[in-house]
């Protein structure tokens, strides 16, 4: 029995070393989010141009927020044009875009915005509660809510013209409530 | 030509180190020294070819030569002088080469020591730093070359991560390595003994002076890290609990294990099996170390990674834990223990004790490490493990070890009478008592620093006590004070080393327990001519300034610093602008002190420099990190001195 | 700390209405009890006590409201798990899959000081074992020895 006993030791590594090449499977950055099916959280802010863009007031219609900043190279300058065509695309469709800016400065925020043309509402989050309440947690971050109001999808990283369809169509052939 | 120059280079060394190791296999099995020589040659050849790459390198990062992919994203033309050279082990690529280069060393060293004496175990030791130097030059190889080329040849390069500026930059890879590396040839020659059967303590004896010496370099690296981060990373923290910290801890903490338990073995002939497991187990975590940073699997300050170098680490460790424990279960009966012990009250049950505590800590922080991964894989919810539970759960463990460095130098092998115990311990446990009380009465509530405190005292004067013995017994002979103690220091200079190290050691611990207990922090936002207090110090902002530097931007804070007596300067924490990096790098200044350092952190500001915002933090007892530090040299140059014993 | 005129305002009503006992004085030693708890999302491993970076001052202020707006420790904490999950806490909570964190080392510590007394046990009942009945020793010599014994060990 303690010659058998004895090769415990060896194998006692194995758990381990399997543990571990399991996590190469994983990324450790990749976090679940707790709001998908819950109610988005409230907001308002003030756009760069100086208006009011709140969640509330577009309720009824589908809603994309997407979390972003100008330093976030070259992630969220990649996805910019693709929102920014989605947005053209959808609008009329009663899907609405808002943009918030969080981690930043205002003048390289402005010079991003300028650079992508975005007609859709940007806003910066200037104390971080909007973020928060996303579970924000790098940029960029695009959350996709539906008519009720509720976080249905969330995209971490960069979105493609084809995500944004997916998600966006897929929230629109659901019915009106 | 560099590029392809160093590749041939790294692919000759590894051919090199591959057929030394076969032919040191060969020579250990069948005796041919002509085999065997040629397996030294070829470990000289490697290590030559290895110097030859790191020339090359070091050549390209001072000529600016961008043609070195490694050399274009690891500095740039701003880069200073001396930061391109130490840039060599800056990433990934680098750092291996620097290992690879090391280990290369130290095998020759080994070859120098022991080709004559230690014949039994010399091939084999050979054949075993071979071959880890062979994995090594394989991920230097195909992994991660530093020798690929970029092409087209970019006009400028990228630049060093801007953390990396710093003196810690340039002395903590170095250290850490070298504690690293350095466990690899007692490791060899334990494979060496289960290899040839020759399981009894010829191999302790001969590398005791490697674990001292990898352990102490362990040490320097984890201090330097943690100075490091202290005064670049600008959150007042020396420690974070980290995994890539961690996974520098665990072989400290096996290590620590192993240098004790050795001792058992040594004179007692005991603990045979647990040793051999020991330093199977330190090694093992040092590839596991280098295994957590490269591969990606757990997020981390340090991570820099990527690729398929993290499964190449987990095959070598792989390898390595299952061919070395298994040598070990099929050797096992030779190793039974020589010795006895009278009574369960001995040093040797110390060393149990202090062996139990060492690696019961080593394993919570390895779980508490994994943990993540093994939540994930079973729950799917992703979970972090961070300070509070690591501080929790290893604080009596550390707290029980304070407590048996009191007891283990001054109680009696085999076994301590209620005489002997009476005799050593008696003033130092009052001592402690006292000290608690002392602690207690001038108003420190919180239990557990009173623990701490009662507890340093108590192992302070052990050691004082053994000293003045000591030294008193040397002076009836008829020498001074002086005299007496150098002399002792120096004949058992064993002994005394490591209790110095171990007054090192408690030094640090006061001032983990100061620091952790009595700092103090406050954020506020500043307008110009504005100040702020705390505990004692008085901050006032004085203004912003701008300057371009050789590759960054930097703006730079000054506030003036008075306590209640006196102006005491001004302090310039700066934010540094560099155009490769997403979010400025804040660079904090601050004024040390042997009790406190006063620390600001510059935060947010308004670009007409009208107002700031700052983090002012007054750390308490900090420095007695780095004090600590330069005893535990002390001690281990001490105790690495050539035995003067006289023979007993 | 800048607070924009709406917010002044907003908070002037509020006190000037009900609900006097909601608000609190909190000091900064509360605020950095629950910091320390609670992970720098944009870090690596740092606590929100710990962090230099603005996300972390951003979600120091918000520990800091809520304390002051009533909530216990634990009511904050949850209202951070709720929007980022458990991995926003440095430590998970002792419930579940997590029990195993915080119960295994103490676990292990315990099976290690068994294993050890068990072995110093073995090692000296080996020792009784081996010591073969000794001739008479006159209590000179027993003296003598016990001398010896008792001298601080030459190491």
């Amino acid at each position: 029995m303690r010659r058998i006993l004895r090769w415990l030791i060896p194998a006692a590594a194995l758990p381990v070393l399997v543990l571990l090449a399991y996590g190469f499977r994983t990324d450790p950055r990749a976090i679940p989010s707790p709001l998908l099916g819950k109610p988005a959280a409230a907001f308002t802010l003030a756009t760069f141009e100086g208006a009011r863009v709140s969640l509330e007031a577009v309720r009824g219609q589908i809603a994309v927020v997407n979390f972003w900043a100008s330093w976030c190279d070259p992630a969220c300058y990649d996805e910019a044009p693709a929102l920014e065509r989605a947005w053209r695309r959808y609008r009329d469709a009663g899907v609405a875009f808002i943009g918030v800016n969080i981690q930043d400065k205002e003048e390289p925020a402005r010079k991003f915005l300028a650079r992508f043309n975005h007609t859709f509402p940007n806003a910066p989050d200037r104390d971080g509660r909007v973020m928060v309440d996303y579970g924000v947690y790098g940029v960029p971050e695009t959350f996709f809510i539906d008519r009720a109001g509720r976080v249905r999808a969330k995209r971490v990283g960069t979105v493609t013209d084809e995500i944004l369809q997916q998600e966006i169509e897929r929230l629109l052939a659901e019915s009106k409530p | 030509m560099i590029p392809e120059l160093g590749y041939a280079a790294t692919v000759v060394a590894l051919l090199l180190a591959v057929w030394g190791s076969a032919a040191a296999g060969v020579a250990a099995r069948g005796g041919s020294a002509a085999v065997l020589a040629s397996a030294e040659r070829a470990a000289v050849g490697m290590w030559l070819l290895l110097s030859c790459c790191i020339g090359l390198l070091v050549y390209a990062f001072l000529t600016f030569d961008f043609s070195v992919r490694y050399v274009a994203f690891n500095t740039n033309r701003g880069t200073p002088f001396y930061y391109r050279i130490t840039a060599l082990w800056g990433a990934l690529e680098g750092s291996i080469v620097l290992w690879a280069w090391m280990l290369g060393l130290y095998t020759l060293v080994a070859v120098g020591r022991y080709r004559r004496r230690h014949r039994e175990f010399y091939p084999w030791v050979l054949c075993v730093l071979l071959a880890i130097a062979a994995f090594f030059l394989l991920v230097m190889s195909f992994p991660a070359p530093p020798f690929q080329r970029l092409s087209p040849v970019p006009p400028d390069g990228r630049g060093l991560n801007p953390l990396l500026e710093d003196s810690g930059m340039i002395t903590h890879p170095v250290a850490l390595y070298l504690g690293f590396t350095g466990f690899t040839v007692p490791f060899a020659f334990a494979m060496a003994a289960l290899a040839t059967g020759r399981t009894g303590d010829e191999w302790i004896v001969i590398t005791r002076r490697w674990t001292i010496t990898a352990w102490y370099f362990l040490s320097l690296g984890l201090l330097i890290g943690g100075w490091w981060s202290y005064h670049v990373l600008g959150w007042g923290g020396y420690w974070a609990w980290d995994p890539v910290e961690n996974a520098a801890f665990m072989p400290w903490l096996t290590g620590t294990a192993l240098l004790h338990s050795v001792m058992v073995q040594e004179r007692r002939r005991m603990l045979r099996v647990w040793n051999l497991a020991l330093i199977i187990l330190t090694f093992s975590l040092t590839l596991f170390g280098t295994f957590l940073t490269r591969s990606g699997i757990i997020g981390s300050v340090h991570a820099f990674s990527q690729g398929s170098i993290g499964v190449f680490f987990l095959a070598f460790l792989a390898l390595v834990l299952v061919v070395s424990l298994g040598l070990l279960a099929a050797r096992m009966d030779r190793l039974r223990s020589a010795g006895e012990v009278d009574s369960l009250v001995s040093r040797e049950s110390a060393f149990l004790l202090n062996n139990v505590f060492l690696v019961a800590a080593a394993f919570t922080v390895f779980f508490g490490t994994v943990f993540p991964l093994l939540s994930e894989a079973v729950t799917g919810a992703k979970v972090s493990v961070g300070a509070p539970f690591f501080n929790l759960v290893n604080l009596p463990l550390f707290l029980g070890l304070i407590f048996l460095m009191g007891i283990g130098p001054l109680i009696a092998w085999r076994r301590a009478s209620a005489a002997n115990l009476r005799r050593n311990f008696l003033v130092p446990v009052a001592i402690g008592v006292a000290a608690a009380a002392a602690v207690r009465a001038l108003g420190i509530g919180q239990l557990l620093v009173v623990l701490c405190l009662g507890l340093v005292a108590f192992v302070s004067a052990a050691i004082a006590l053994d000293f003045v013995r000591a030294a008193r017994a040397r002076r009836r002979a008829g020498a001074g004070w002086l005299a007496s103690t150098a002399g002792l220091l120096r004949r058992q200079n064993r002994r005394y080393g490591g209790l110095v190290v171990h007054l090192g050691i408690l030094v640090i611990a006061l001032g983990v327990a100061g620091s952790q207990t009595w700092s103090v922090q406050t954020e506020t936002t500043l307008s110009r001519g504005q100040s702020v207090q705390l505990a004692g110090y008085q901050v006032r902002f004085d203004g912003l300034s701008a300057a371009e530097e050789s590759n960054h931007f930097r703006v730079t804070g000054a506030f003036s610093v008075s306590d209640r007596r006196a102006p005491l300067g001004v302090l310039a924490p700066a934010k540094k602008f560099y155009p490769q990096e997403q979010t400025p790098i804040a660079y904090v200044d601050y004024r040390l002190g042997l009790i406190e350092d006063l620390y600001v952190v510059l935060g947010d500001f308004a670009r007409d420099g009208s107002s700031a915002t700052i983090k002012v933090q007054v750390n308490r007892m900090v420095s007695w990190l780095w004090i600590g530090g330069l005893i535990l040299t002390l001690g281990t140059v001490l105790s690495l001195l050539p035995d003067r014993r006289s023979p007993v | 700390m800048r607070a924009p005129a709406a917010l002044i305002a907003m908070m002037a009503v509020v006190a000037l209405a009900a609900v006097p006992a909601a608000c609190r004085q909190v000091s900064e030693d509360e605020v950095h009890a629950v910091a320390v708890l609670l992970r720098c999302v944009v870090c690596q491993n740092l606590s929100v006590a710990d962090s230099p970076s603005e996300t972390a001052r951003q979600m120091r202020e918000l520990v800091r409201e809520r304390l002051v707006a009533g909530d216990s420790r634990e009511q904050v904490l949850a209202f951070f798990v709720e929007r980022y999950g458990t991995w926003v806490l440095l430590a998970p909570p002792a419930r579940g899959f997590s029990l195993l964190l915080w119960v295994l080392p103490f676990a292990a510590l315990a099976l290690g000081l068994v294993t050890a007394v068990a072995v110093a046990r073995r090692w000296a009942r080996a020792s009784r074992v081996a010591r073969a009945p000794v001739p008479e020793v006159s209590d000179a010599m027993r003296a003598r020895i016990r001398a010896e014994l008792e001298r601080p060990e030459a190491p």
